[in-house]
């Protein structure tokens, strides 16, 4: 009964140190045994892994599911489908929803949602303040109660250093992670990609880096004073990461994600006005680029997150500056990562894995990110030596808004396994 | 005699025939992407037509049964006109369609807009758009030819031949002229198609204006910045004037049109002071008493108005070769020196 052993692969988990060729037996939605040659026992389904990585199961700590409200976009069940596709147990969902997910009946939804599609598991972000409007906190607790993980107004900044204060402050009884998106609203203005030679080429207007820095550096100063958890969603620029390695010598306690567009791509990808190369924060430049990459070899950066944003093909359709902001990410974001850091020469596999699984689960105190006896039965399992081809056309995401689409790239993930449930095969 | 000889058998050739040197492009979206060679082709192809519109008749018949569409979802009067007149002297058939007029208002996206046009079987779509990239956008997506009549701060490239052609009839040339842009640079298309154009005629380039509209940032165009109109005027062959925007004051650019002018207004006084030829443009509309004094504006140094008549010859020369004609070579063409 519900038993599954995964054979013959090469297990690696950071938390336990583990890399070496090793069985894994998942029994009753948890990791019951690892070691060589285990036995199948009756009733035992065998995963055959001989040649791939298996690897607590990867999780996305920043996507947006689009439900409620734009489910043409994207669906709970779509973008759970998404994310075991590309490789990813667990992702956390952005409330920046319609309505807004700011209150614990909303938070409630998205959970059982989840569980109906039973696909990926989903711990929902609530809104910090309500209707992101930026003036008035949320009910955390009621959220928290109901399911949610960490707080974030993301799509918007909280522009007020007084509300980020209270928030932050409010935060301090849950313990639990404040996220912003780090961009000063005046600064950004009516800009639409990185300030620089591409925007000013192609008559675009542009946001500086500084409007992200400004942001970072006086919500780290408001950690410092308030001692709560700050998040730095999708960071962008090599300010950003100098500023964050900074606070966290002082031992404030910061965390910062990065997504694989920023990591692979500059502001070139906008040339030719390509809508599906605009995002928030923009691409920035070369330099940009090699400090995230940088800081995710050091661990400035603590982990990878895709802010996978699907948005309809007839609203990308459009001029660059009538075109909405995001890319999906789900079913990209392992390749592009193994591709870029790991043969990029970045980073290590186990590091990979450190960003992508050990370290969200830390950040958002899931259970999860490690394989010890035990653990739940999240396990991906991977296959990183096959060249493959992204193909936008046969995405599960109900969206097709990425810039990667024809690009070659190695790793992919060959099973995604929730509670001890295949819930996905190549 | 021989002048109007010369010009009508370039227009009275049967239009079937695609010589050996033709302009190859489909579309005219942008001068960045242009070649010196292409922009003197347009520049010289230009000079013939000009003639036509100094005639009785101003009419040649090379695009009857074209169908052109002047699409302009940004208010003008100029610009419009100047296509308008252009595609009748050509003998073409023209639609006008202004934004607040059209399907827009309903919520018809642009692409499905130029495609019910299309479905109509049109030959030519002349654009105007506030994004950036509009026209560009509609050229992959529709088989007419699209020609960029101004699109939000990237190209206005008819505006920027016509000002080359006005500047090569006045000096002879665009080589080592030193050309000064003065005004709202960072937010203008006629500023960046004359940046493309004069570089790569071999012109050299200058913006001026204050920083907040004029960054140093721009020099990475391969253009100089300055700060101080009084420089530009003590070193420029010519000016191009741009209209300074109401708007850009109440977004903190600058804090009045007062001190603007006081600053970088063109007046009598400030060229008196640089006591030497200026020559003096402007794309139009002008704000008398802002950029450019009502004295200038109307006084010895400015070619404004020839600028405007040149602006129908470029269009006519561009949407002629555009749609094949075989474009004039310097050689055949009388010369046209004021």
């Amino acid at each position: 009964m519900n038993r599954l052993l995964i054979r013959g692969g090469q297990l690696v988990d950071p938390r336990n140190e583990i890399d070496e060729k090793l069985d894994i037996l998942l029994a009753e939605g948890k990791v019951a045994e690892i070691g060589k040659g285990l036995s199948v026992g009756r009733g035992t389904k065998v995963l055959e892994a001989e040649g791939r990585m298996v690897v607590p199961g990867l999780i996305d700590m920043h996507v947006h599911l689009r439900e409620p409200g734009r489910e043409d976009e994207e669906t709970v069940e779509s973008g759970c489908l998404a994310a075991a596709a590309g490789g990813f147990t667990a992702v956390a969902a952005m409330p920046n929803t319609d309505p807004v997910t700011d209150n614990q009946a909303a938070i409630g939804y998205i959970i059982r949602e989840a569980i109906r599609a039973g696909h990926s598991r989903v711990y929902p972000v609530g809104a910090i303040t309500k209707e992101i409007k930026g003036e008035s906190l949320a009910e955390m607790g009621g959220m928290i109660d109901a399911g949610a993980v960490a707080f974030s107004d993301d799509g918007h900044c909280v522009a007020s250093a007084e509300v980020m204060r209270k928030a932050m402050t409010y935060s301090l009884i849950f313990d639990v992670p404040v996220i912003q998106h780090c961009e000063d609203p005046t600064l950004v203005g009516a800009g639409v990609m990185n300030e620089g030679i591409v925007a000013t080429r192609l008559g675009l207007a542009g946001i500086p880096t500084e409007s992200e820095e400004i942001i970072v550096y006086r919500d780290c100063t408001l950690a410092r004073l308030t001692g709560a958890r700050f998040h730095v969603a999708h960071i962008s620029c090599a300010r950003s990461v100098e500023v964050v390695r900074k606070f966290k010598a002082e031992g404030v306690r910061v965390t910062a994600e990065a997504t694989p567009h920023h990591f692979s791509l500059t502001e070139k990808a906008v040339d030719g006005y390509n809508t599906n190369a605009r995002m928030a924060p923009p691409l920035r430049t070369g330099a940009d680029v090699k400090a995230l990459r940088k800081g995710l070899a050091d661990g400035t950066i603590d982990c990878i997150a895709s802010d996978h944003a699907p948005h309809h093909y007839d609203e990308k359709e459009a001029a660059f500056a009538d075109a909405p902001n995001g890319v999906i990410g789900l079913e990209t974001s392992f390749a592009l990562s193994y591709t870029e850091l790991v043969k990029g020469g970045a980073l290590d596999f186990s590091t990979l894995i450190r960003r992508m699984s050990t370290a969200p689960a830390e950040i958002l105190k899931l259970p999860g990110g490690s394989l010890g006896k035990g653990d739940p039965a999240d396990v991906t399992v991977l296959d990183i030596d096959t060249q493959w081809v992204i193909d936008k056309n046969k995405f599960c995401s109900k969206s097709r808004n990425t810039p990667f689409h024809g690009r070659k790239v190695s790793g992919r993930a060959v099973a995604t396994v929730v509670g001890g449930k295949i819930v996905w095969q190549l | 005699m021989q002048k109007t000889a010369s010009v009508d058998s370039i227009f009275l050739q049967p239009f079937t025939i695609k010589p050996e040197m033709q302009f190859k492009r489909k579309h005219l979206l942008g001068l960045e992407e242009l070649t010196a060679e292409e922009i003197r082709m347009i520049l010289d192809t230009a000079v013939p037509f000009k003639e036509i519109s100094e005639r009785q008749i101003k009419k040649v018949p090379v695009l009857r049964g074209k169908t052109i569409i002047n699409l302009f979802f940004e208010p003008s009067t100029r610009t419009r006109t100047s296509f308008e007149f252009a595609e009748k002297r050509l003998s073409a058939d023209t639609i006008n369609i202004s934004a607040s007029q059209s399907s827009v208002v309903k919520g018809e996206t642009l692409v499905d807009m130029a495609r019910n046009l299309e479905a109509m079987r049109i030959d030519m779509v002349v654009i105007r758009h506030s994004a950036s990239g509009a026209p560009a956008f509609l050229s992959e997506r529709i088989d007419s030819n699209v020609i960029n009549a101004g699109d939000g701060w990237h190209e206005h490239p008819t505006q920027g031949l016509l000002d080359m052609l006005t500047l090569r009839d006045r000096f002879g040339k665009l080589e080592g002229l030193k050309v000064v842009i003065v005004g709202d640079v960072v937010h203008s298309r006629v500023a960046r198609s004359d940046i493309w154009g004069l570089k790569k005629m071999g012109a050299r380039v200058g913006v001026c204006g204050p920083p907040t509209l004029v960054p140093r940032s721009l020099e990475a165009l391969g253009v100089e910045v300055y700060h101080r109109i009084e420089d530009v005027l003590a070193e420029a062959d010519a000016i191009n004037v741009l209209r300074i925007q109401l708007e850009r004051m109440q977004s903190n650019l600058f804090p009045s049109l007062g001190e603007y002018n006081r600053l970088y207004g063109i007046s009598t006084e400030k060229l008196e002071r640089a006591g030497r030829d200026v020559l003096i443009l402007h794309p139009g509309p002008m704000n008398r008493g802002v950029e450019i004094d009502s004295d200038v504006a109307d006084g010895e140094h400015q070619v404004i108005l020839r600028q405007v008549t040149n602006g129908v010859a470029v269009r006519m020369a561009v949407l002629f070769l555009l749609a094949g004609g075989k474009p004039a070579s310097a050689a055949e063409v009388p010369s046209m020196l004021e």
